[in-house]
């Protein structure tokens, strides 16, 4: 299981990535794409989109599972990766690159502290 | 007793393998009471008869049945009597296809899996509609899927039925819809041509809060109804439409999608189906492609194996209750598929000349038994309407005390509308199919003829 | 693979069956559509097609099929038989009462013996498939506490974690939220956390016994009064009655509602995925809300339909349910009586923990205790160990002819395989079965590759489920006609946590 250090985690299985521009990527950990199996399909919000705190904002699904897919901090979305819905694979093949999902730009109280680090996630699913 | 398959000695040696003194072992766990109990009950229990005492008596209850291979049936109103071929129900009885499972497993259920794919292809020619599922219960718990669909797909709350869909479809609807936030709206229909009132429907469509439109083509009176006004004006208003078909009448009436509808449902029993006291019956249900991942029920799709031959499979399952148990799509799991067999093997074999032939029969009989009763004293048309295979009378007479009497002449007559309709006394839903002959309508009108007179000169 | 419907076409081929119109023709006051794009064979032709077509199917007629919660008994010739009565078959329900009295019979009697079967004071045959029947009995659970003034505070359904799909599905249906309860490892309902669940906003509780382990819940009766406590009523998901019939009535355990599978417990034909009927047996505080209609007889002895229930939730079929079916689960039910109902219960049992103490030495098993009428075995230890999961030994089974069992399912065990063999197999095809499960769990260690490709004696291998999914084609269209999309491929998956069953 690959665990990139520079990221944050959440128990939900999801990764959020701080961009020097302010905003976060967030997709979805190799470990749960592994679980999930080949993905058939990945649903993604509008581009404008405001999430709340752990508001769900889409799903990832393989033939005989679904993935629903949270945020961990509120903002808005700025951007969606159409590659990973138009090729699902993607995600299975990249996870913490070109397989990434969406990315927001926090509100203000944005807060990462909660969040685990690339250790703890590790532990998680030792 | 029937049907086991264990002697007392494979018992016997089963018991030593497992470990087990008895049978009585392997339910220690339930509790006594529980057992006592269980067993007094059914020590009373009736039954236990062979396989001779059952068929005599089953036999003999289902000899108290009138039935539609002694009389003649001039009543439809949901439910046809049509001809079928006898390779359909010789091919639909293969007990590879009756006791096969759900084709869950893909590689071993090819042939159950092929027959649905084939099944959603010959709806979607028929209906010309992009996509079809591989079954519901009927066309009344169509409907009602159908309306959450509409709902979930437009995030609106209203819907519209018309009062001139079959009532039963609105009763199941209620049923279906009242522990969710749906709204159920009746428009009239116009009393004289037995047609949706076009007046009211623009009027509740102004607001733009409507989440569908419903057409029934035929409607339950058996009219025809302007389907392309309807589905202009419901999608004009942001509304979806959704037709409710017969697809036998689709050999020759123009099908919804040429209307566009954006979802089409209806009841298959008129593809080749018994009457079977109304089930199981088979429900039709195909909307826009757009719409799959909101579809309910099973889906059948092409695919290939890993040396590249053609199967086929079930799939989109994340949207049914197995994986997404309470945000699925519909609670739906068992379907009708042996009924979507049936009909696939109908239309097979008739064909499309089959069908067209058979749905236009139906329409000329109908038509000749309408003139024809028309004709008689004291009876008229009670909607104007162009009809397909049913139409409308009103009667000097309530309509049952008139088939009370046709049961003398062997014959089962029309629906009483006033059974719904309590604006319809007196009014009579006939219908007639391919099957019914010139000499069985003439029986009719004549016996019509002598029960009206005789009851309207006393 | 066969050839598609559409692919042996012939224009011109079909054979008549009608004699020509012997009416008058009118002329249609509709502009008849133009064109009908339906395929046209000879009749030969149709009936080479789909015979062939059985032929790539297993069934219960052709194949040992152990699928687990799904009862693939033996379904008797004669319960086809009664169906194809013309007096049955040729009914209509909306002819006179007067003209239907034996039908109205079969219902009624249906009604009163499963009201027996699951010792409870009423039942309704009207519910379609055991999914409506859950439906059904929710909304007559949600009727009761509307009636009692409690609607609006009780919006809350609980169910264990193990349940069926069907299940929270139903509950959703029913504008109900649904509360999750975790299992404890024998996959009973952990009480304790049943208990802190309960409450004043719930509903209802929904259970499954035996549970979907195939384990009895012991504290079936403690459950019940625990709910009853709080004022939430029982349902009970009747799926694996198999397992129990004459053997303990869910209406003695505690449970207000319960639906039947008539086409697991009562033999009646699967179809390839339905018909079913799902009667809902229920206790007398219930009687008022069944659906309508609901056949009663008058103290004449005369059947007829009752619509006058002002209190029923409404009806839930465009006719009178699939009386066909129900008449087959009849014609079932009178054939064995009590004794012989008991005996069905009795011998599957046995089967099941036979299969059981054969194979638990070569998987691992949730079962340690012994099982009703289903086991549940694990190959997570092979998945570890030499890479081969349950849905590999899914695929090689066929090899030896047998339909697989359901597997990940219970999702609460890992790499599940859940077997259920039924009463009506003989000894010999279990052990056939037995020695088949053995040598798939050596081969799983001397050829873990070929099993990654099972099945290899069928018309088709493994085929691409994924594949099926991305590029979507659910109707046939000519290679013209179809749009782009890439071609599915083999690809090399893994199923974690899906369930098939």
């Amino acid at each position: 299981m690959n665990t990139p250090p520079d990221l944050f985690y959440t128990s939900s299985d999801e990764w959020l990535r701080r961009e020097s521009d302010g905003t976060l990527t967030v997709g979805i950990t190799d470990y749960a794409q592994h679980e999930l199996g080949e993905i058939v399909y990945v649903e993604l919000p509008e581009i404008g989109h405001k999430l709340g705190v752990d508001a769900m904002f889409g799903v990832v699904e393989s033939v005989k599972a679904v993935g629903e897919l949270h945020c961990a901090v509120s903002g808005e979305v700025v951007e969606i990766n159409v590659a990973a819905t138009d090729n699902p694979t993607i995600v299975n093949e990249s996870p913490y690159q070109d397989g990434w999902l969406i990315k927001i730009k926090p509100d203000a109280e944005a807060d990462l502290t909660g969040l685990m680090d690339a250790a703890a996630y590790a532990a998680l699913h030792a | 007793m029937p049907y086991f398959a264990l002697t007392p000695a494979d018992r016997a040696a089963m018991l030593e393998t497992i470990g087990a003194p008895d049978t009585d072992a392997l339910f220690a766990d339930i509790p006594t009471a529980l057992r006592d109990r269980a067993a007094l009950a059914f020590a009373a229990m009736d039954g236990g008869l062979s396989e001779l005492s059952t068929r005599r008596a089953l036999t003999g209850l289902a000899a108290k049945n009138t039935n539609a291979e002694a009389c003649s049936y001039f009543l439809g109103a949901g439910l046809y009597d049509h001809f079928v071929p006898a390779a359909v129900s010789a091919l639909a009885s293969r007990g590879e296809f009756v006791t096969a499972y759900t084709p869950y497993q893909a590689e071993t259920s090819q042939g159950t899996l092929q027959v649905i794919y084939e099944f959603q292809t010959l709806l979607c020619r028929l209906t010309q509609m992009e996509m079809a599922n591989a079954s519901l219960y009927d066309g009344a718990t169509g409907l009602a899927e159908a309306l959450i669909m509409a709902t979930t797909a437009t995030k609106k709350k209203r819907v519209l039925l018309p009062r001139n869909l079959s009532p039963a479809y609105r009763r199941v609807a209620a049923t279906y819809t009242q522990g969710l936030p749906i709204e159920l709206e009746e428009v009239p229909f116009d009393p004289k041509t037995g047609t949706l009132d076009l007046e009211v429907l623009q009027t509740a469509l102004q607001s733009g809060d409507v989440a569908a439109v419903v057409v029934a083509q035929p409607n339950f009176f058996g009219v025809l109804e302007d389907a392309q006004v309807i589905s202009e004006a419901a999608h004009a208003s942001g509304a979806l439409l959704i037709s409710v078909f017969n697809p036998h009448s689709l050999g020759i009436l123009p099908p919804p999608g040429s209307y566009d509808a954006d979802i089409a449902i209806g009841d298959g029993q008129s593809l080749g189906l018994p009457l079977t006291f109304g089930g199981p019956g088979l429900g039709l249900f195909c909307c826009k492609q757009k719409f799959s991942r909101l579809a309910p029920g099973r889906l059948v799709g092409l695919t290939s194996d890993e040396q590249g031959r053609r199967g086929f499979t079930l799939t989109l399952q994340t949207r049914e209750q197995h994986i997404r148990r309470e945000k699925a799509t519909s609670n739906i799991c068992s379907n009708q598929a042996l009924c979507a067999l049936v009909a696939t093997i109908y239309l097979a074999t008739v064909g499309a000349s089959g069908l067209r032939e058979a749905a236009s029969q139906s329409f000329h009989k109908a038509d000749f038994a309408r003139q024809s009763l028309e004709k008689l004293p004291h009876i008229e048309r009670a909607f104007s309407g162009a009809h397909f295979h049913e139409w409308t009378l009103l009667l000097p007479i309530s309509v049952a005390e008139l088939n009370q009497k046709l049961l003398e002449h062997g014959i089962v007559g029309p629906y009483d509308l006033s059974r719904d309709y309590p604006e319809l006394e007196g009014v009579a839903l006939f219908c007639c199919t391919e099957k019914r002959t010139r000499e069985e309508i003439e029986a009719l009108v004549e016996a019509v003829r002598l029960i009206c007179t005789t009851v309207s000169t006393a | 693979m066969s050839e598609l419907l559409f692919e042996l076409d012939d224009p011109g081929s079909a054979s008549d069956y009608l004699p020509p119109l012997d009416v008058p023709e009118a002329p249609m006051p509709f502009a008849p559509r133009p064109t009908l794009d339906l395929p046209e064979l000879d009749e030969h032709s149709v009936v080479r097609h789909f015979t062939r077509l059985s032929h790539q199917t297993f069934s219960i007629d052709t194949h040992f099929y152990p699928l687990g919660s799904c009862t693939m008994k033996y379904n008797p010739k004669l319960n086809e038989a009664i169906a194809s009565l013309s007096g049955f078959a040729g009914a209509h329900p909306l002819q006179d009462e007067q003209t239907a009295q034996g039908w109205l019979e079969v219902l009624f009697r249906a009604q009163n013996v499963l009201a027996q079967i699951a010792g409870l004071d009423a039942c309704t045959v009207q519910p379609l498939a055991g999914a409506q029947g859950e439906f059904a009995g929710l909304l007559m659970i949600r009727a009761y506490h509307d009636k009692r003034g409690e609607g609006q505070s009780r919006r809350r359904i609980i169910v264990p974690d193990s349940a069926h799909g069907t299940n929270p599905a139903s509950a959703a249906r029913c504008g109900y939220a649904v509360t999750s309860v975790q299992s404890n490892a024998q996959g009973n309902v952990d009480m304790d956390a049943m208990r802190t669940a309960l409450g004043s906003d719930v509903a209802a509780v929904m259970i499954t016994n035996p549970n979907t382990l195939g384990v009895f819940e012991a504290q079936i009766e403690e459950l019940c009064a625990a709910a009853h406590q709080t004022g939430a009523l029982v349902y009970m998901d009747g799926a694996n009655m198999n397992a129990i019939l004459g053997q303990a009535r869910p209406g003695d355990m505690g449970v207000d509602v319960m639906h039947f599978n008539v086409h697991k417990t009562f033999s009646t034909p699967h179809g390839g995925g339905g018909p079913g009927a799902g009667p809902v047996a229920v206790r007398a505080i219930l009687e008022p809300f069944l659906p309508v209609p609901h056949v009663k007889q008058t103290e004449s002895g005369a059947f007829m339909w009752d619509w006058e229930r002002p209190d029923a939730i409404g009806s839930l079929h465009g006719f009178r349910g699939n009386a066909g079916v129900i008449l087959r689960a009849l014609t079932y039910i009178l054939r064995h009586g009590g004794a012989g109902l008991q005996r069905v219960s009795s011998d599957a049992v046995l089967s099941a923990n036979y299969i059981l103490a054969r194979l638990k030495g070569a998987y691992e098993t949730a079962n340690p205790n012994g099982c009703k009428h289903e086991c549940v075995l694990s190959a997570a230890k092979l998945k570890a160990e030499h890479g081969v999961s349950a849905w590999d030994i899914a695929k090689r089974l066929p090899d030896y002819g047998f339909h697989a069992p359901t597997v990940y399912f219970p999702t609460i065990v890992k790499e599940s395989m859940m077997i259920e063999p039924t009463e009506t197999e003989t000894k010999a095809t279990l052990d056939a079965f037995c020695d088949a499960m053995l040598q798939i769990a050596q081969e799983a260690i001397t050829d873990p590759d070929m099993l990654r490709h099972a099945p290899h004696t069928l018309k088709v291998g493994r085929l691409d489920e994924a594949g099926a999914a991305k590029c979507l084609n659910l109707c046939w269209t000519t290679p013209q006609e179809a749009e782009e999309c890439e071609t599915p491929g083999p690809a090399k998956r893994e199923l974690a946590g899906a369930s098939t069953y």
